[in-house]
């Protein structure tokens, strides 16, 4: 799947998990750039990434993102 | 189930005019997650539960601790999870010495816990029991060994339900039950809790805020009484009116097993003192056949408290047996294989439970393990007579028809009555209809058993439970009591609730009568009486205008001159 594809699909699922229809991902945002996106709902966001593209994460990985592009990259080192 | 999501999207939701109940949630280990499930679910449940959750890891301070926050927040319920993760760090760090004594010493501290709970504030106890952790230590060899802890593990949880059992203010919510059902690797996921220190993954949240929220319904009277089941592959597999009662499928072969397992299931539901009423369209004749006749029939007629069998819809025929039972709809379960017939009721009855049983009736009765549907706070041997008790109100139903004059009937009844105060004897039983009444509840205060027993100890109140028996049959404790010495003159009657099936009796006023001569001998002028309105008490509005009182400004209270009174009719006497 292309990087851009993956974002999109990443973009709907931040809109359902913080309720929120205003948020439009790029590669660059972080945490601080999306209401709400504390480490509490960071957890949720990543599991409900888990279930889109059926894969899981390493704990390290959780936590080692620095932005979107990042967590893109390593959905997609994942092989979907 | 809705999922976390789901859950939280209702927590932007109008809570106001729901019942509002304040929880406090101590837990070992990050509970926010948990906190915003069960806020969740509480809405979907019909409560607005107001939720102090401790800082984290918090538990002794808040307990041990007077000032806390949580003895100023005096929650109804306090919400105590100790993680099994905790629990085996615990017993990790112990030198080898205590393990055989790790249970025991874990549950005298769960034990100060809730004896401190208790003196300082009046609100009941919601313990998580553990979910197993085999660590493999020992291997199998651990069920030998008893200082392993899997050993120590389930000791306690076996500890904490006779515990639970001899406090009546401390409940279980069984999270190791749902980690039997969904396995381990759904309930906790490495990653949050490394991440977290969560130890529920958050697709098990919506099932333990169900769980939890499932006894806390109960305790607020939200408890199903009544199961209401279809016959022809329901009950058995096959038609009777087509298939003749030889070939109908029961017993040990092939599927009728599945059928046989469920009707021990309903069997031991009715034993629990569940409700067992038919609703089948069938000729009622046919339909009574494998009752009378199949060897392998599970469930017998005297089973069964309200037997409905014709051709009429069933939605007409379950208002007919919810005016038999005179029960709440929402009390009410409603079994059937037919998609239809369950569409129909479920859009024409508001409240019943209808579950969507599957396909295949093989899985019937593991679907039905799911859903809980018949929690409950309270068990006392009566609930096993209730069965009969019904059955023999459709016996005085048949009766009443033959005496023209009312009170001839009544006086034919040779009605007697017990009247006592609480007493260890009655408390449960006290206890349970304080849940369980809803239409003829003054005030709808419930009370639990440890309420009862700090009332029954209390001097600044009266309490009173009356049985009530009559020559078809005794109906057991039927009605309570509790009056509040509000002033020197006015006697306030805190709560008043009657069981429904002693409607049109006259125990209204035998219980009136009562009420004036306790205030008259200890010296009280007035007796004031209350009425707090809910959805489902509007049958006693004018209880207190009906009995004579006189209304004080309007305002649903009512006053009554107990030296102005002359004694009601009624043809019940003391026993």
């Amino acid at each position: 799947m292309e990087k851009i594809d993956v974002l999109k699909k990443v973009n709907a699922v931040f809109i359902d998990v913080l309720d929120n229809e205003d948020i439009v991902l790029t590669y660059e945002t972080t945490a601080d750039d999306v209401e709400d996106w504390d480490s509490l709902n960071h957890i949720q966001l990543v599991v409900a990434i888990e279930k889109l593209f059926k894969t899981r994460f390493t704990s390290q990985e959780i936590q080692s993102w620095k932005n979107v592009g990042e967590m893109l990259d390593c959905i997609i080192s994942k092989g979907v | 189930m809705k999922s976390f999501s789901e859950l939280k999207k209702n927590l932007k939701r109008n809570f106001s005019g729901l019942k509002s109940i304040k929880v406090a949630l101590l837990g070992d280990t990050a509970t926010q997650f948990l906190q915003q499930a069960l806020r969740g679910t509480g809405y979907d449940y019909g409560y607005d539960l107001q939720i102090f959750e401790a800082d984290f890891n918090q538990i002794e301070r808040q307990v041990f601790d007077p000032s806390s926050e949580l003895y100023e927040f005096k929650p109804e319920i306090v919400i105590i999870f100790q993680s099994t993760h905790k629990l085996n760090s615990k017993y990790s760090k112990l030198k080898p010495d205590y393990y055989g004594s790790f249970a025991d010493t874990q549950l005298e501290i769960i034990s100060n816990i809730r004896t401190t709970i208790s003196s300082n504030l009046n609100a009941k106890i919601i313990f998580y029991n553990f979910p197993e952790i085999d660590d493999s230590v020992f291997g199998n060899y651990a069920n030998k060994t008893e200082i392993s802890f899997l050993f120590q593990l389930r000791k306690l949880n076996y500890q904490l339900m006779v515990f639970a059992s001899q406090n009546p203010d401390f409940y279980i919510c069984d999270l190791s039950s749902i980690q039997n059902q969904f396995s381990k690797s759904v309930v906790f996921q490495t990653s949050i809790y490394i991440n977290t220190e969560m130890v529920l993954s958050i697709d098990i949240l919506p099932e333990v805020a169900a769980k939890t929220l499932d006894t806390i319904g109960a305790m607020n009277g939200r408890v199903r009484k009544c199961l209401i089941i279809d016959l022809d592959n329901t009950m058995w597999g096959g038609i009777i009116g087509d298939d003749g009662l030889e070939n109908i499928q029961l017993g040990t072969l092939g599927i009728g097993k599945a059928f046989t397992e469920l009707q021990y299931w309903i069997k031991k539901l009715k034993n629990r003192g569940v409700i067992l009423a038919i609703c089948s369209k069938n000729t009622e004749s046919i339909a009574k056949e494998p009752f009378e006749k199949h060897p392998d029939m599970v469930l017998h007629l005297d089973d069964i408290a309200v037997f409905v069998a014709n051709w009429e819809n069933k939605v007409d025929n379950i208002k007919k047996i919810q005016s038999t039972l005179n029960i709440g709809f929402d009390s009410m379960v409603f079994l059937d294989d037919n998609p239809f017939e369950r569409n129909i009721v479920r859009e024409n009855i508001a409240g019943i439970v209808v579950p969507e049983l599957p396909v295949d009736p093989a899985d019937y009765l593991e679907y039905l393990y799911t859903l809980n549907l018949f929690d409950t706070v309270s068990y006392s041997n009566e609930d096993t007579e209730r069965t009969k008790q019904y059955q023999t109100e459709a016996k005085r139903l048949v009766e009443q028809s033959v005496f023209v004059n009312e009170g001839d009937f009544l006086k034919s009844l040779n009605m007697l009555s017990l009247v006592e105060p609480f007493n260890n004897f009655n408390t449960p039983r006290v206890a349970q209809l304080s849940q369980r009444s809803n239409q003829f509840n003054l005030r709808t205060v419930r009370y639990t058993e440890a309420d009862i027993e700090k009332l029954s100890k209390s001097d600044k109140s009266h309490t009173l439970s009356f049985t009530l028996e009559d020559k078809f049959g005794d109906n057991g404790l039927i009605c309570v009591v509790i009056l509040e010495k509000e002033s020197t003159d006015v006697l306030f009657i805190d709560t008043w609730f009657m069981s429904c099936r002693v409607l049109k009796r006259g125990m209204e006023n035998f219980v009136l009568n009562t009420l004036v001569a306790i205030a008259k001998e200890n010296g009280f002028k007035y007796l004031k009486g209350e009425y707090i309105p809910t959805p489902k008490n509007e049958m006693v509005k004018n209880h207190y205008l009906n009995l004579g009182f006189i209304s004080e400004n309007d305002n649903n209270v009512w006053l009554l001159d107990v030296n102005n009174y002359s004694p009601k009719k009624n043809f019940i006497n003391t026993k």
